[in-house]
């Protein structure tokens, strides 16, 4: 059924209450520390205070012998010769011959008590010989860099690169020296930004039991209880379907909560323990020395205009660590950087480089707020340079459905000229700006997310249903999935409960990541009702005596399709359900597969600053999202995931960064120190949804998680240069930072 | 290390429980009491999560032993409701959509009540000020400062 | 015969060709042709890429291809 087709929709669009908005508000929503088992024990981590060390002796003896210590393990407990991503893994989990980072788990220890735990963990000796470290990504590639992990490139490299250069990319169309010929205007700039964590203030926590037999179950918090079953296996020489791994509520996770980093510590020491279960919860510091921040990354653009403001030709030059292992988002960095310009002659260049840092995770759109940082950053100035508005160089460069995307393929049905078209016409570039104010504007890309997905449902005996999904429920997919749900079946809302199941409850799902849970599993969720209603239509058929083919579901109720397929009053979904028992029994559907059909997302944010000439502080006066939706189910929370993208957007532009002392040693690891946004930092976040609707999903979803932290890095930049005339290129763009720039321009 | 005997009182119940005298008030509250509503996002009293009220003062329950409950009152996010009669805070707070992932929601929640018990009708800077100590990474604050601001309105008895 | 768009940094394990031709009806003849004309690309190939076809990420090894399609071989993609 093509519900584009339909002009309006009864549930749809609507902004019920979420479904878990009663626990939430109570304080009875349970998340990953939230658990407690029989005969628990607690465990805490030995992390390496060193950037990078050798690791010569580990003692456990003084902390075995603690009373109360169940268990301790090294990496001697854990299976050898993995090899690939799977040792990346495990040796992220527990160092090896090296402590690779500040903060690399080195050993783990159970007891009785959380403070015994911690007790016993500062009664564990390691002996380290201390080795040269590399912290930034441009010392890091330099070719008489400390090497790291001598080996670890992959077959992309080509022979003579520096050390740490472990993937590299190099893709584009067309000649670019010949555009950048015929260009009015050639410009080119450097840029960088530092490493910014997700910060999702529930910190990673798990509960794992692991028996001599193999069997094992754990709660915790993640985007993805199919990942962690895996992962954990892997890294612990495990059958996986011995695994049952159940999802906690999470408290946010936004890319960070995809992986593993200390879950297969938890089952390694409930092993040794005889099976009792082991609570890890990770404290803050530990999360942002030892879980997955984002890359950092240092960028070359150059691209040439002409003076009607066409791009000719455009070329970028990436180099990105994500700490010591390889998976700096580069390649995505690059594939997002110019996402929004039509171009004929492109050229794209990305080093993955290897630092002494923590392994990198997904951080919300991986690697496109950082392309769209330098690219946005110098299409802004190359327009107020050739005097053009900055949002009519956009129009009249921005790609359209059947272009050819500036990463190869050609794009489908897209929205990005809508976006742009709706920023033009909002109220807010209309405001006056004072003195020190200004405006900044930035496009941002996403390409959303598919993947495996495997969904349930089943009609309950009163004519209520129940959906069964693989994927945490982090910004509101419960309440979108059972609009959707409720909508297909022509009953209320209210009469539709969206579970989020563990491990054996469901085939493989692939996490909450890639703003997928709304598109592919709100997808199959509506396919596999699709199959209850056409059950439910077979049963009436049986009940008339006619056709099933002649009855179609109508309102949440079988009724005969047209007056030649007899006259009978509707069968409701209530009375169906009510005699399922004696006409066939359960009623359910059930969907699984790779769902096709993603649509991308465009977004466009208006950013008014005011830049404060004494301190260099820089205050958001009004910021604008516009941003295509596809179709927003429930728009309440597509308006909280643009909000919610803005702001980690202008966190990341404005003060977070990870600090490295001399030593390599992180400096910045509690939240006083990594400064986040707080609401006193901001002003309302206005929102618009642009609806250009994805002909791939039934109720024309895209997913809208990403792209909203995407503009916001360089629509400050630009804001900030209108507000002062200078030109930031490296962020964050902190008050001592912008206020030396100013100094330097003799306007300090 | 030898455990102290600690007398206090919970949301109106008398409560007993033996702390050592390291614990946070946080952890007495999660680990001996099952009050696993507050939450700790830092430990180091930056996030706000953990916030409750001690003899009627807002803190982040973190940042207090447990030893220090002795004898005290505190109020933590599980007696806000009456029963099942929500608080119109917890009730705008749904309505409004002003939480996501629901993490920083319950200190929250104890933080803005403590804020329109002395100021009625706090202004949207007033109440962005008033919750800077409590961070949440998913919402923006957008839809949880004008949560706050309509529950005020029904509390003063305005039409929301 | 399907026209398979390759990142310019692969050419040197394909003599040099961007664009190579291949024999493929789905994603995974693709991938299959790939390593067996160029020995040189299987690691790549074996570590994860994204066939992209028609301008949409192909979901798994079967999505077909059709005479027409425009195929473009890109790093594998993952989202936070």
């Amino acid at each position: 059924m093509a519900k584009d087709e339909f002009t309006e929709f009864k549930l749809v669009g609507t902004r019920p209450d979420r479904p878990d908005g009663l626990d939430k508000v109570t304080g009875r929503a349970r998340y990953g520390a939230d658990m407690s088992m029989p005969g628990m024990l607690w465990a805490a981590v030995v992390r390496s205070p060193h950037a990078h060390a050798r690791i010569l002796r580990i003692d456990t003896s003084k902390a075995e012998a603690l009373e109360g210590v169940k268990a301790v393990v090294t990496r001697a407990d854990f299976p050898e010769g993995l090899t690939g991503e799977e040792w990346n893994l495990q040796e992220n989990t527990i160092a090896g011959d090296k402590a690779l980072y500040d903060g690399h788990a080195v050993a783990a220890v159970a007891a009785t008590s959380a403070l015994l735990a911690q007790d016993a963990a500062r009664l564990i000796e390691v002996d380290y010989e201390v080795l040269p470290h590399v912290i930034d990504v441009d010392d890091a590639i330099k070719p008489d860099a400390p090497a790291i992990r001598p080996g670890a490139a992959d077959a992309t490299v080509p022979e003579g690169m520096p050390a740490n250069v472990v993937r590299y990319i190099d893709f584009g169309h067309g000649d670019v020296d010949a555009g950048f010929a015929e260009a009015d205007l050639v410009m080119e700039r450097s840029y960088k930004t530092e490493a910014t964590h997700q910060g999702y203030i529930e910190p990673h926590a798990c509960v794992g039991q692991l028996g001599a037999d193999g069997k094992g179950e754990m709660w915790v918090c993640t985007q993805g209880q199919w990942y962690i079953r895996k992962m954990c296996a892997d890294v612990l020489g495990l059958e996986t379907a011995q695994l049952r791994v159940t999802p906690s509520e999470i408290g946010g996770g936004f890319g960070g909560k995809t992986t593993i980093f200390m879950e297969p510590l938890s089952l390694a020491l409930s092993r040794k323990a005889g099976g009792r279960p082991v609570k890890l919860v990770m404290t803050r510091s530990e999360v942002l020395r030892a879980t997955g921040p984002t890359a950092s990354a240092s960028m070359d653009v150059k691209i040439g205009m002409t003076k009607d403001g066409t791009i000719t030709a455009a070329r970028a030059e990436f180099r990105m660590q994500g700490g010591a292992f390889p998976g700096a988002p580069v390649d995505m960095a690059l594939y997002c950087a110019f996402a929004p310009y039509k171009l004929k002659n492109v050229h794209h260049i990305g080093y993955d480089v290897l630092a002494n840092r923590p392994k990198c995770a997904a951080y919300r759109a991986p690697g496109s707020p950082m392309g769209a940082f330098a690219v946005e950053s110098l299409v802004d100035e190359m327009s107020r340079e050739l005097g053009l508005d900055p949002l009519d160089v956009r129009l009249t460069n921005g790609v359209r459905e059947g272009d050819r995307a500036s990463y190869g393929p050609t794009f489908g049905s897209i929205g990005l000229i809508e976006t742009l078209e709706a920023t033009k016409a909002h109220p807010n570039l209309l405001v006056p700006l004072g003195p020190n104010q200004g405006r900044g504007i930035a496009a941002g890309y996403w390409f959303n997310h598919s993947g495996e997905t495997s969904v349930s449902m089943a009609i309950s005996e009163d004519g209520s249903a129940q959906v069964s999904v693989g994927t945490p429920d982090i910004g509101g997919s419960r309440a979108s999935i059972a609009l959707m749900v409720a909508e297909t079946l022509g009953i209320p809302y209210e009469d539709v409960r969206v579970n989020v199941v563990e491990t054996g409850s469901l085939g493989v799902n692939e996490p909450t990541h890639g703003s997928r849970a709304t598109f592919a599993s709100g997808k199959a969720a509506v396919v596999a009702t699709g199959q209850a209603i056409k059950e439910m239509c077979r049963r009436a058929a049986a009940e008339w005596g006619i056709d099933e083919d002649a009855v179609e579901w109508v309102n949440g109720a079988a009724q005969p399709a047209g007056p030649n397929a007899g006259k009978f009053p509707p069968l409701t979904i209530r009375e169906i359900a009510g005699k399922m028992g004696e006409t066939g029994g359960p009623i359910s559907g059930h969907h699984e597969g790779l769902p096709e059909g993603v649509g991308a997302s465009f977004g466009c944010h208006v950013v008014d600053v005011e830049v404060d000439p004494e301190t260099g502080h820089t205050t958001i006066l009004r910021y604008l999202v516009v941003q295509d939706a596809g179709r927003a189910i429930h728009p309440s929370y597509v308006e909280g995931q643009y909000q919610g993208g803005a702001v980690q957007g202008i966190g990341w532009a404005l003060n977070e960064e990870y600090i490295y002392g001399e030593d390599g040693r992180l400096q910045n690891a509690i939240f006083l120190d990594y400064r986040v946004p707080v609401a006193s930092d901001l002003p309302m976040i206005d929102t618009v949804i642009v609806e250009v609707p994805n002909p791939g999903h039934p109720f024309g979803v895209r997913g809208v998680g990403e792209t909203g932290i995407t503009p916001p890095l360089p629509a400050i930049a630009n804001a900030i240069q209108d507000a002062t005339g200078l030109r930031m290129t490296h962020l964050p763009m902190t008050p001592p930072k912008v206020l030396a720039a100013l100094k330097a321009a003799g306007r300090g | 290390m030898s455990k102290i005997h600690v007398t206090t009182t919970v949301n109106g119940d008398q409560v007993e429980f033996l702390a050592d005298p390291r614990e946070s008030l946080l952890d007495c509250l999660r680990d001996r009491l099952g009050l696993t509503g507050s939450k700790e996002g830092c430990g180091t009293g930056d996030c706000g999560a953990c916030s409750v009220r001690l003899d009627g003062t807002l803190v982040c329950s973190c940042l207090v032993l447990g030893v220090e409950a002795e004898g005290k009152t505190v109020e933590t996010i599980e007696g806000m409701a009456n029963g099942n009669e929500l608080h119109p805070l917890q009730r705008k707070f749904v309505e409004h959509a002003a939480l996501q992932c629901g993490f920083c929601t319950p200190g929250i929640l104890v933080a803005a009540k403590a804020l329109l018990e002395q100021n009625d009708n706090p202004t949207e800077t007033e109440i962005r000020y008033w919750l800077a100590g409590n961070l949440c990474r998913c919402t923006g604050y957008d839809k949880i400062v004008r949560a706050v601001m309509d529950a005020a309105a029904e509390l003063r008895g305005e039409a929301a | 015969m399907v026209a398979v768009n390759l990142w310019s940094s692969l050419t040197r394990f394909t003599d040099g060709a961007r664009v190579v031709e291949l024999e493929a009806a789905t994603a995974g003849q693709v991938l299959d042709g790939l390593k067996a004309a160029y020995p040189g690309l299987a690691p790549i190939v074996d570590a994860g890429v994204s066939v992209v076809i028609d301008g949409e990420m192909a979901t798994g090894r079967h999505s077909p291809i059709g005479p027409e399609s425009e195929v473009v071989l890109m790093q594998r993609l993952k989202g936070g």
